[in-house]
C-alpha cells in the first residue's frame, strides 16, 4: 500500500547512500525546468534567438553574433538567476530548518535588509561592482552576528531569532531609507533599482564572487551537515543525544546561510521572498520531512528563473525588475502562510 | 571498577542554568545493569541531573565519566553509541513516518558513505518489533496516539543500540494504562536485553515497583539511593516530598507502596469543632 519512501544504493566496501526516489525526481525536474527556462530566457530579447540556436551557440558552436549576444550579454544574466535562485532557497531552506518556522528566511529575518545596507553604503560612495559585493556581504555577516548574539540565550532558539530579526530587519529598513537620502540623485536611482532586485545589465563579474562562494559553500551543507540538520529538526537534546553538537551545527549553517543570502543579494539586489517561499514549495512537492535543502536549490532556481522571464515578458516593451514580480507572488504566498499558520494556531 | 561495576557516574558536579544553580557537588553513579529511577520533588535536579550524565547540559564544574573517561572529552558520536537518551523535548517533523523516525537512532552508526547499511535496516525493524510499532511502521507519528507516540521515540532511542539508555520522563503525559505499558516495556529492556537504563518518574509507587535501583533526590541532592525495598520508607517520602504517608506492600508485587496521609479529613474535623 505504501508508496516506497526511500531507496538504498550500496557499493563495494560496505559504502552505502540512501535517497527518496520521489525528492530526487522533484529535484531533477526543476533542475531541467530551470534550464529549459533558462535557454528561453536567452533566446528572448530584441533579437529573438530560437532554443535550438541557442543550445547550439551553448555548446559553443553557433555563428559569432549569436555566440556574442548568447554568452557575453544574456547569459550571465541567466546564470545570475540561476545561482541567486539556487543560494537564496538554500539559505531559506537552512534558516526555516534551524529556527524550526516556515517564516525564518534571510529576507523576514533582516540579513537581506543588513546586506543591503553595506551594499547601500557602497553604491551612496561611488564604489565598482566588487565593492559593491563586499558591501552587500560585510553588511550581511555584520546583521548575523548582531541577531545572533540579540537572540543567543544558552542557545539559540527559533521564536526568539524570529523575533530579533525582525525587530533588525525593520531598524535596517530605516536606515537604509536614511541612505537613499543622503545619495546624490544618480546613485539614489541606481539604488533604488538595485532595492527592488535586478538582473538587468549583469556581466560576468557579478557573477564570480557569487560562484566561488557557492562552489566552497554548497558541498559544505549539503554533503557536511545535511544529514545532521535532518535530525536537529527533532529538537536540541534529540539530536545532543544522537551525537551532534547542536550549537556549533547551528553555527556552521546560520554563517553558511547568511553568506548565501549576502552573496545573492550582492549579485542581484534583495530578491525578495524567493528564500521564504521555495523551501516551502519544495517541501509540498517532495512530500518528505526534513529541510529538503537540494530540492529547494532546484526550485529557487527554477522560480527566479521564471519570474526573470516572466519580468521581461509580461508586459511588452517594458521590462520590470524581478524582484517585483517574485515580491507580487511572494507577497500573497506569504499573506498566505500567515492565515494558515493563525488556522493552525501556532501564531 | 568503581562503584561496583558503574559505567556511568557524575562526580563533584554543579549543575546550573545561567546564574540559577540546580545542585552543587552533586556526585552519584549508575549500578552497572541495573534499572535506576531518580525520583523527587518538582524542581529538586532530576532531570538537570540526567541531562548532564547525558552530556546535553554541561556541568559548571566536576566531571561525568562514562567508562571511566570524562565524556566532554569523548568525541560526540563515540559517546552516542554507548548512551542513549529520550528527553522530554522531542519534535517530530511534519509528515515523518513512524519507520522514518525510528531509522534516525542510527545517526551515530552513519556516515556520509555509509548511510544505511544492513545492520542499521535490522536494528531499525528490530527495535520497532520490541516496543510494538511494527504494525505502525508506514503510519505518520502526528496521527497516533501520545502512548503510542511514546512507543515510537523509546523504539527511536533503541535503535541508537547502546548499552545505557535514559529517559527523562517517559509516562508523563500519558493515561495509566499506557504508563504502566511504557514501565513494563522499560522492565523488559532491561531484564531480557540486559540493557541500563535510568529513567526520571514522577510517581513513586511506579518507581518502587519497577526500579532496582532507587535514587531520591532534593533541592539538588542525593537524599538516599539503594534498592526500593530498602530506602522507601514514611520518614524518607517525608524528607523528600514533604508529605505524611504510611507505606505499605504492594499487594501485587510487594515492593513498597506509598499511601499519602489523609490530611483532609483531619482539616475537616477542625474546622467542624471550631464552628460548634
Amino acid at each position: 500500500m505504501s508508496a516506497v519512501r526511500s531507496s538504498v544504493i550500496r557499493f563495494g566496501a560496505g559504502r552505502s547512500v540512501r535517497f527518496r526516489p520521489r525528492a530526487l525526481a522533484v529535484s531533477a525536474g526543476c533542475a531541467l525546468l530551470a534550464l529549459v527556462l533558462g535557454v528561453f530566457a536567452v533566446g528572448s530579447g530584441e533579437f529573438t534567438i530560437g532554443p535550438a540556436d541557442v543550445v547550439r551557440t551553448l555548446l559553443g558552436d553557433g555563428d559569432p553574433a549569436q555566440d556574442f549576444i548568447v554568452n557575453e550579454l544574456r547569459l550571465p544574466r541567466v546564470a545570475t538567476a540561476l545561482l541567486v535562485g539556487a543560494a537564496l532557497a538554500l539559505a531559506g531552506a537552512l534558516f526555516q530548518s534551524l529556527v524550526r518556522n516556515p517564516l525564518g528566511s534571510p529576507d523576514v529575518l533582516g540579513f537581506t535588509q543588513g546586506a543591503a545596507v553595506g551594499a547601500l553604503a557602497v553604491v551612496v560612495m561611488g564604489g565598482s561592482s566588487l565593492a559593491l559585493a563586499a558591501g552587500a556581504v560585510t553588511g550581511g555577516l555584520v546583521t548575523g552576528v548582531a541577531v545572533y548574539l540579540l537572540a543567543w540565550r544558552h542557545g539559540v532558539h527559533g521564536q526568539r531569532l524570529v523575533l530579533v530579526g525582525i525587530g533588525t530587519a525593520a531598524i535596517l529598513t530605516g536606515v537604509n531609507g536614511y541612505l537613499l537620502t543622503r545619495g546624490q540623485l544618480m546613485d539614489a536611482a541606481r539604488a533604488v533599482l538595485w532595492l527592488t532586485g535586478s538582473l538587468d545589465g549583469r556581466g560576468w563579474k557579478d557573477v564570480l564572487p557569487l560562484l566561488v562562494a557557492m562552489a566552497v559553500l554548497v558541498p559544505v551543507v549539503l554533503l557536511g551537515c545535511g544529514r545532521a540538520l535532518r535530525v536537529v529538526e527533532m529538537g536540541d537534546d534529540v539530536a545532543s543525544g544522537l551525537g551532534i553538537r547542536v550549537e556549533r551545527l547551528r553555527l556552521v549553517l546560520l554563517a553558511a546561510a547568511v553568506l548565501l543570502a549576502s552573496f545573492a543579494a550582492a549579485a542581484a539586489g534583495p530578491v525578495n521572498f524567493v528564500a521564504l517561499t521555495a523551501p516551502q514549495l519544495a517541501k509540498r512537492l517532495t512530500k518528505a520531512p526534513g529541510p529538503n535543502l537540494l530540492p529547494s536549490m532546484c526550485v529557487g532556481a527554477a522560480m527566479l528563473v521564471g519570474a526573470d522571464l516572466a519580468a521581461q515578458r509580461v508586459f511588452p516593451g517594458h521590462q520590470l525588475p524581478v524582484g517585483v514580480v517574485t515580491g507580487v507572488l511572494g507577497g500573497g504566498y506569504l499573506v498566505w502562510l500567515l492565515a494558515a499558520e493563525r488556522r493552525a494556531g501556532r501564531i | 571498577m568503581e562503584h561496583g561495576g558503574s559505567r556511568l557516574s557524575g562526580r563533584g558536579l554543579t549543575l546550573s542554568y545561567e546564574r540559577r544553580t540546580i545542585a552543587e557537588d552533586l556526585t552519584v553513579a549508575i549500578p552497572g545493569r541495573s534499572f535506576t529511577v531518580v525520583v523527587g520533588p518538582n524542581a529538586c535536579g532530576k532531570s538537570t541531573l540526567l541531562r548532564a550524565l547525558s552530556r546535553t547540559l554541561k556541568p559548571a564544574s566536576g566531571s561525568v565519566l562514562l567508562d571511566g573517561q570524562d565524556i566532554a572529552a569523548l568525541p560526540a558520536k563515540q559517546v552516542a553509541r554507548t548512551l542513549g537518551l529520550l528527553p522530554q523535548s522531542s519534535i517530530a517533523p511534519d509528515g515523518i513516518t513512524v519507520a522514518e523516525l525510528v531509522s534516525r537512532g542510527r545517526y551515530p552508526h552513519q556516515k556520509l558513505l555509509r548511510q544505511w547499511s544492513p545492520d542499521d535496516e535490522r536494528v531499525v525493524a528490530g527495535s520497532m518489533a520490541a516496543t510494538g510499532v511494527a504494525d505502525l511502521a508506514d503510519r505518520m507519528v502526528d496521527e497516533l496516539s501520545g502512548g503510542q507516540r511514546q512507543r515510537v521515540w523509546i523504539a527511536m532511542a533503541l535503535a541508537q543500540e547502546t548499552p545505557l539508555l535514559l529517559l527523562d520522563e517517559p509516562t508523563t503525559y500519558l493515561d495509566i494504562a499506557h504508563q504502566i505499558e511504557i514501565l513494563d516495556l522499560c522492565a523488559r529492556l532491561h531484564e531480557e536485553e540486559g540493557r541500563t537504563l535510568v529513567a526520571v518518574l514522577h510517581d513513586l509507587n511506579h518507581a518502587a515497583r519497577y526500579a532496582t535501583h532507587l535514587i531520591a533526590m532534593r533541592d539538588g541532592r542525593v537524599v538516599a539511593e539503594g534498592a526500593p525495598g530498602d530506602i522507601v520508607t514514611a520518614d524518607l517520602v517525608e524528607e523528600v516530598f514533604r508529605l505524611p504517608c504510611r507505606v505499605i506492600d504492594d499487594p501485587e508485587t510487594g515492593t513498597p507502596l506509598v499511601v499519602p496521609a489523609d490530611r483532609r479529613r483531619a482539616s475537616v474535623t477542625a474546622h467542624a469543632g471550631g464552628k460548634a
